[in-house]
């Protein structure tokens, strides 16, 4: 039930919707009140609702910040 | 960008991991964290480190109560039109599923979201339409949302979301597994926010992290809980910092607080010990300003 898939706001429909990009050639009309969202942002869609704005920059930075983890635990 | 991916890395975690001779027993409570530990063997390798996880009752569907299920044949049996998420179909009540009904003739819809529900009512105008509406902080919002905006006359909602926190709270209270840590469930947590977990760590000394739901998130919310416990300490850390904040997602939670107000679930079930069930209905209504 409470799965939810990223993808990438396309178009703004109006106040309450915004088609999203799946990425695999899906597109999907999408409810968009509970976030704040624009043209270009990711979002973590739920039940035909975007729930949270993704964060592309520590989308990014996560792998990178796993590595200096592991690795200050070996100079340790 | 947001699907990590790196089979080294991961590598690297399980031998980090496999070197330190532990024994662990850590406890998630959502079904897509369950389905990425089992599709990857990672339940398997992990064991062969000395972790055990375990799943606790988070899915939205073995957290529904016997009566909540009863209710909703009652309603389909009498001519209404039931809708609901696909999971909740085939989940038995005493003596017959919501599937079973359907094979019989009632009208009974899987549906992918509620708004699929409302264009249903909306459609059926001589008909009543009732959404089963399951789920935790991640769909409780979804309901909210629709009921703020004036959903049709013939559209009723049979309330059956629950809160995760007390959740979590009243498995712990009952003190019957071992849990050594938590792994929270990341979608939640992008409405809930991470700081709502804070009393847990505190009041039970258990860790906790926070995580996504690929073998990477998990293989590194298992190595966060490790570490916790070698410095002895018990806090909330985040892992699933790319979807979750500390604060949550606001608006969702302003939506959610004008709609249900929280109650207790044994009135409902006395067999299961201290669930809480967020209930319905005294929301203000479409003639208020949207949020």
């Amino acid at each position: 039930v409470c799965l939810a898939i990223p993808g990438k706001v396309i178009k703004i429909l109006n106040n309450e919707n915004a088609l999203i990009d799946y990425g695999d050639g899906t597109k999907r009309k999408v409810n968009i009140s509970l976030v704040d969202i624009n043209i270009g942002d990711y979002a973590l869609v739920h039940a035909g609702f975007a729930i949270e704005k993704l964060n592309k920059k520590e989308a990014k930075e996560t792998l990178a910040i796993f590595r200096e983890m592991l690795s200050i635990e070996e100079e340790n | 960008v947001f699907s990590l991916n790196d089979k080294k890395l991961a590598r690297q975690i399980v031998d980090k991991i496999k070197k330190l001779d532990i024994n662990l027993k850590f406890m998630h409570v959502c079904g897509t964290h369950q389905d990425t530990l089992l599709k990857n063997g990672l339940d398997i390798l992990l064991k062969d480190c000395g972790i055990e996880i375990g799943q606790g009752p988070g899915c939205p569907v073995c957290v529904t109560t016997q009566k909540e299920i009863e209710e909703m044949l009652l309603l389909a049996q009498n001519g209404i039109t039931v809708t609901t998420f696909g999971d909740m179909i085939n989940v038995p009540g005493e003596n017959q599923s919501l599937q079973n009904l359907k094979t019989e003739g009632y009208d009974i819809r899987a549906v992918y979201s509620i708004i699929d529900a409302i264009s249903i009512a909306k459609k059926n105008k001589n008909k009543e339409v009732v959404f089963m509406a399951v789920g935790f902080e991640t769909t409780a919002p979804t309901t909210a949302s629709v009921l703020l905006k004036k959903p049709p006359n013939n559209f009723s909602i049979l309330c059956c979301h629950r809160t995760i926190p007390n959740a979590l709270k009243a498995l712990l209270d009952m003190g019957e597994i071992r849990i050594d840590g938590l792994i929270e469930p990341g979608h939640v947590s992008t409405i809930i926010g991470s700081n709502v977990y804070n009393f847990i760590s505190k009041e039970y000394n258990v860790p906790q992290v926070i995580t996504g739901f690929e073998p990477i998130d998990i293989l590194m919310a298992v190595w966060m809980l490790v570490k916790q416990i070698e410095n002895n300490e018990a806090y909330v850390q985040n892992e699933y910092t790319r979807a979750v904040k500390k604060e949550g997602n606001i608006k969702a939670q302003k939506i959610i607080n004008k709609v249900f107000k929280s109650g207790d679930i044994r009135r409902l079930d006395p067999d299961i010990v201290g669930y809480v069930q967020v209930e319905s209905l005294d929301y203000p209504g479409a003639d208020e300003t949207p949020l």
